[in-house]
């Protein structure tokens, strides 16, 4: 099968300092890539690499033919400023829908029945007016991944997600862990980047460790019984492998 | 000491400032349209008043009300050395404002010095290049003086044709790039990914920020002008949670402070520029205030 997208070498720098090195994978239609590590790791500089928001400072990063920018949903981590910014639901849902517009461009009837639709999918149409600031923590993470499929529903192929479990409850985590599980079952590739590596191995069918260059890659299953992901899951899982049930020092 | 320069100059103009404040407020605004400069001034005012609110919603929210403030202190600076060399006060003022506002906005953005800091720095050193070159040269004077409090007597039949441009140009930029403005405003990255060049949209505010503040800065003065800015937006932002509405509120308190501001400026011969930006904090505060009860109310129910 052809991989979806696959990174050849690829380090990222700021400033001529290599913030992460050697990372070398690829994975295909369908499989949920979770990109674990550290803060500073360089997760979000590899995110960003494959949104084609930062250039590569060696090696190459190959996208399947057709993943272009509308087959790509993105949810970026949220930033602060976010948190209290007065804007409806609607109003964020349908900025998704610039992507494939031109300069000079209004929002037309197409426009809000797609994002009306995106948030009758996620659980959101009864709060499509309502006030983004006032919504919990778990609401807005999920009105943020509706502007993302908003982009084009049809075409959308990937989904990439970063760190979209910061800040919130142990319960809204495992209900938003739910919500992306149906959208790759229903045939989304998706990559997220979270340090919430507990969690992630029951849900991704790959794991990528990142900690300045690349510490493992593999299914997720491999992931808790080598190296440095067996000592991660030693230390806080109990020792157990989330797939297998066996302890992670057995192969 | 302002406060008389200003009644003087009424005074000056043949006019009582008493009489206002016995009439009606019809008859007070009739007096007021009869004065050439008064007629000017609303224009310019009323104009700036609708550019400054739109602009500023995205540079409030995107944390760079800061600049708004650096831009007017360059604004000065460069006003009182086009005074001093006695050049045409635009013809300086507009490029040096414009080319500060590219660099105030890369200094903010870049993460290598504090930005704030370094827009503090330039503010301050603009300033003290304007009032160094001028006590070398001119000395402080009425023109001096009004760039910092602002004279709405100073207005010129070049600047409302400034600012029926500029007004044109804000309100075309602000209702054809409006979703784009929103998304870059909402979330750059976001924005980014999808394909919006957004520093071009990062430095269209800027600049047209920058023209503002110097069209501006002459009416309320260097000192008061970012308050045009700041005020308008934070006071819709207590009582609106839409962007749209924000925006269309913002510009609508922004309006009225500016007309009530000057009509109370004209009946009690009080500075035009510190009073419009007085009635702009009362509206703050009200604003604030309904804010809180609505909180309550809510918390309550």
């Amino acid at each position: 099968m052809v991989p979806i997208i696959s990174c050849k070498n690829v380090s990222f720098s700021y400033e001529g300092k290599t913030v992460v090195a050697d990372v070398d994978f690829a994975i295909e239609q369908g499989d949920y890539l979770c990109v674990v590590g550290e803060n500073g790791s360089g997760k979000s500089t590899l995110i960003k690499g494959i949104i084609g928001l930062k250039q590569a400072a060696a090696g190459r990063i190959e996208r399947a033919e057709g993943l272009n920018r509308t087959a790509i949903g993105y949810l970026p981590q949220q930033s602060l400023i976010q948190r209290s910014f007065p804007t409806s639901v609607m109003e964020i849902v349908l900025s998704g829908r610039l992507g494939s517009k031109r300069f000079i461009s209004f929002y037309t009837k197409n426009d809000r029945v797609i994002a009306a639709r995106v948030l009758e999918k996620l659980g959101l149409l009864e709060l499509a007016s309502s006030s983004f600031g006032e919504l919990s923590g778990g609401q807005q993470q999920r009105v943020l991944l509706a502007r993302a499929l908003a982009a084009s529903p049809d075409k959308l192929k990937l989904l990439i997600l970063d760190e979209p479990m910061n800040g919130l409850d142990p319960h809204i985590k495992q209900e938003l862990y739910e919500v992306i599980k149906r959208l790759n079952e229903d045939g989304l590739t998706i990559i997220m980047a979270t340090h919430d590596v507990n969690t992630a191995v029951s849900y991704a069918s790959k794991m990528l460790l990142l900690d300045e260059k690349q510490e493992f890659f593999g299914t997720a299953h491999d992931f808790q019984h080598t190296g440095l992901g067996r000592e991660l899951m030693r230390d806080s899982c109990g020792g157990h492998c989330a797939i297998c049930g066996l302890a992670v020092d057995e192969p | 000491m302002i406060a008389t320069l200003h009644i003087h100059s009424y005074q000056m103009m043949g006019m009582d400032s008493s009489i206002g404040s016995m009439g009606s407020l019809v008859d007070t605004l009739l007096l007021m349209l009869s004065y050439t400069f008064l007629q000017r001034a609303l224009i310019v005012g009323l104009l700036v008043s609708i550019c400054s609110s739109l602009l500023g919603v995205s540079m409030v929210l995107k944390r760079f009300a800061m600049i708004g403030d650096g831009l007017a202190h360059v604004g000065f600076g460069s006003l009182a050395v086009a005074t001093a060399f006695n050049a045409a006060p635009l013809a300086v003022s507009l490029p040096v404002t414009v080319i500060a506002a590219f660099v105030l906005l890369r200094l903010s953005e870049s993460g290598r010095i504090k930005g704030d800091a370094a827009i503090a720095l330039v503010s301050a050193s603009a300033v003290a290049i304007g009032v160094f070159v001028i006590s070398m040269t001119t000395g402080m004077n009425t023109d001096v003086d009004n760039y910092l409090f602002g004279s709405i007597l100073a207005l010129r039949q070049s600047d409302v044709v400034l600012s029926v441009v500029l007004c044109v140009i804000v309100l075309a930029a602000f209702i054809l790039l409006y979703n784009r403005i929103y998304a870059v405003t909402f979330d750059e990255t976001f924005a980014r990914a999808i394909g919006v060049r957004t520093s071009v949209y990062t430095t269209l505010l800027a600049i047209l920020t920058a023209l503002t503040i110097v069209v501006g800065m002459r009416m309320v003065g260097a000192l008061l002008i970012s308050s045009l800015i700041i005020f308008p937006a934070l006071s819709s932002m207590n009582i609106s949670k839409r962007f749209k509405s924000v925006t269309i509120l913002a510009a609508g308190i922004s309006v009225t402070c500016y007309l009530v501001g000057v009509i109370v400026s004209f009946v009690y011969g009080t500075p035009a520029g510190a009073t419009i930006v007085l009635v702009n904090l009362a509206i703050f505060i009200i604003c604030w205030f309904i804010r809180l009860l609505n909180t309550r109310v809510r918390s309550r129910g």
